[in-house]
């Protein structure tokens, strides 16, 4: 496996104006703090996290929708940190994103044909026959009708809109794309039916995928490997089957016991072993000193609170950042 | 026969469809046309010439002869009020469209660009901290007292509203995420703003156009009224009031018309813009 998108050390800080009216300072938001990670060709990672803990910044840090404070990104070995005018158009053609919410994430005032042929044309496509026929295959690869072509956001329902994100996503043909918690705001029943789609369309043209969301149960089904972030920090990164059967971090065993069990049954048994999350995730903007989950963690020890861990490998391709793991 | 899906079912169809079932709307809309037609029609409604004088004729009432009645210098009523809608609509309309041309620039630049926008809206908030009128007034003071000149006094004035309007449409979209997606498939910033910001920041802005017509023919009135307006004989509503002053008791039709025609006006552009704020940006109606 090769690596297709690295970043190393890669850092997001936002300056907040605090205090009074006359002593004004700027303390820097941590939303993402000296993050590694690497996506290789052809797979999916799973990146996985609370509200707030910087997953989606992670996600447009990578696809350099946002710029980066520290750190640099690398993309199929090229160094595009800081790339600017047209090296970073034709990079982009290369990185896609899908967004969260179906509601936001369409033009209202475009037709259908015109936001998913947009991005052909700021390639240089002309809007000519060959275009529209790009765009109507594309409709019909992510399963929508002929008819829709003609038509405007608002007369889809959530499940079709992600699919014309898809569609525009993926008509340039992106080896990389992020997709920002993309089944998170659909129904139960249209989430499979969404996740299935974008697991068909890796298989066919052979895509690249960060999948951000909130729970563990949707990335168990689509990845390859997952990873945990937890205020600004990777806290562990595994393949699938490793996380789920072996995780490492008290923080993903908390996560893990926080998936709704399918069947009563399993519900009695569970309970005993079961590490439940307590209380809210802390400020990233005064961030708790050595590890940042020491304020919530069942097995805190005295050198969480002074010493930050540093990320140690204690199996292949398992890595955790736990002084305890 | 057509099914009912094949109608397009376009945001602009949608508007206009709403827009048709607005009864204050369609009378606010009616008043104004009244007011339009009379103006484009001047020439041939009302050829009398609205400066020629007619000493015998002064101070006639409306009756058969003079709809609207004559003044102290026997001038028609009917020419100078229908002559003083086209100045007033002229005004308006020129106002609004410098409005909607500078104030559309400088509130993208400024929502759009962050950089610049602790410098413009700075700029922006000393001109809107003085009064209107007042503030129009010390311009026409400066350029002078033709109707040229009160157009660009008028733009002066209302155009740091108009750019402060639109600056809030923008710093809200310009953070949407079909914007993110076009920035993510590498568009630059004339086809973000083109395509994908200000035609979604047209609805305030067009609300705020009605409202500001309002005002541009009210406070040009207002200023020929206090003398600093275009120059009298010109027929504007505010000269033929001002003249009118001073005859309010023995002859009140000469200062009661042009108010009426000033009112019906205001008063159709002003619902003519509730109708559009209810159905174009429903969220505003809580507000007021």
């Amino acid at each position: 496996m090769t690596v297709l998108i690295e970043a190393t050390g890669v850092s997001k800080h936002y300056p907040v104006e605090t205090g009074g009216m006359f002593r004004r300072t700027t303390t820097p938001l941590r939303a993402v703090d000296n993050v590694s990670l690497s996506v290789e060709e052809g797979e999916t990672l799973g990146l996985v996290g609370e509200s707030g803990c910087g997953k989606s910044t992670l996600g447009r840090l990578l696809i350099r929708l946002l710029p980066a404070t520290a750190g640099n990104i690398r993309f199929g070995g090229t160094d595009i940190t800081a790339l600017g005018g047209q090296p970073l158009r034709n990079v982009r053609r290369s990185m896609q994103i899908v967004f969260q919410d179906p509601y936001g994430a369409l033009n209202p005032r475009m037709t259908v044909e015109d936001i998913v042929m947009e991005p052909l044309l700021i390639h240089g496509a002309k809007p000519n026959a060959d275009s529209r026929a790009q765009v109507s295959d594309m409709l019909s690869r992510v399963g929508l009708p002929a008819r829709a072509l003609e038509r405007f956001p608002h007369e889809f329902s959530g499940g079709q809109r992600q699919r014309i994100g898809i569609a525009r996503a993926l008509i340039l043909r992106p080896r990389f794309v992020v997709c920002d918690e993309p089944v998170s705001a659909l129904d139960v029943s249209v989430q499979a039916q969404i996740v299935n789609l974008l697991q068909d369309l890796q298989a066919e043209l052979g895509l690249t995928y960060l999948f951000i969301a909130h729970d563990l149960g949707v990335v168990k089904h689509i990845s390859t490997r997952v990873a945990v972030m937890y205020l600004g920090k990777i806290v562990e990164v595994a393949e699938k089957r490793a996380l789920y059967a072996e995780p490492r971090h008290p923080y993903t065993r908390g996560l893990i016991a926080s998936v709704p069990v399918t069947h009563p049954s399993q519900r009695a048994r569970g309970r005993a072993e079961r590490q439940r999350l307590e209380g809210d995730i802390p400020s990233a903007l005064n961030p708790p000193s050595g590890c940042r989950f020491h304020t919530r963690c069942p097995l805190v020890q005295p050198i969480c609170r002074e010493q930050e861990p540093a990320t140690r490998e204690p199996a292949a391709g398992h890595l955790v950042a736990c002084h305890l793991a | 026969m057509t099914a009912p899906e094949e109608i397009r079912q376009s945001p602009f169809n949608v508007t206009l469809r709403r827009l048709m079932h607005h009864r204050l709307f369609l009378l606010g809309l009616g008043l104004v046309s009244i007011v339009a037609i009379a103006a484009l029609l001047a020439p041939w409604i009302a050829p009398v010439d609205p400066n020629k004088l007619a000493m015998r004729f002064k101070f006639r009432p409306p009756d058969g002869d003079f709809i609207f009645g004559t003044d102290n210098f026997g001038r028609s009523l009917w020419s100078r009020v229908i002559w003083g809608a086209r100045l007033s609509m002229f005004i308006g309309s020129a106002v609004v469209l410098i409005n909607a041309v500078c104030g559309t620039a400088i509130g993208a630049a400024a929502g759009y660009f962050r950089r610049l926008d602790n410098i413009l809206m700075r700029f922006n908030d000393a001109l809107m901290a003085f009064p209107a009128v007042l503030l129009a007034i010390a311009v026409t003071a400066v350029l002078g007292p033709s109707v040229n000149d009160v157009i660009i006094a008028l733009g002066i004035v209302y155009t740091p509203r108009t750019a402060r309007i639109v600056r809030s449409s923008v710093i809200v979209l310009r953070e949407m995420e079909y914007v993110q997606a076009a920035v993510a498939a590498g568009a630059g910033h004339w086809r973000i703003l083109r395509r994908h910001i200000l035609p979604n920041a047209m609805a305030p802005l067009i609300v705020q156009l009605s409202f500001l017509f309002a005002y541009a023919v009210l406070t040009e009135a207002t200023l020929s009224f206090l003398g600093v307006g275009a120059v009298p004989p010109t027929p504007t509503w505010g000269n033929i009031m001002a003249e009118g002053r001073q005859y309010m008791i023995d002859a009140p039709w000469i200062i009661a018309i042009p108010g009426v025609a000033l009112m019906i006006t205001v008063l159709g552009l002003n619902l003519l813009g509730d109708g559009l704020r209810d159905v174009l940006d429903p969220r505003l109606r809580i507000q007021s």
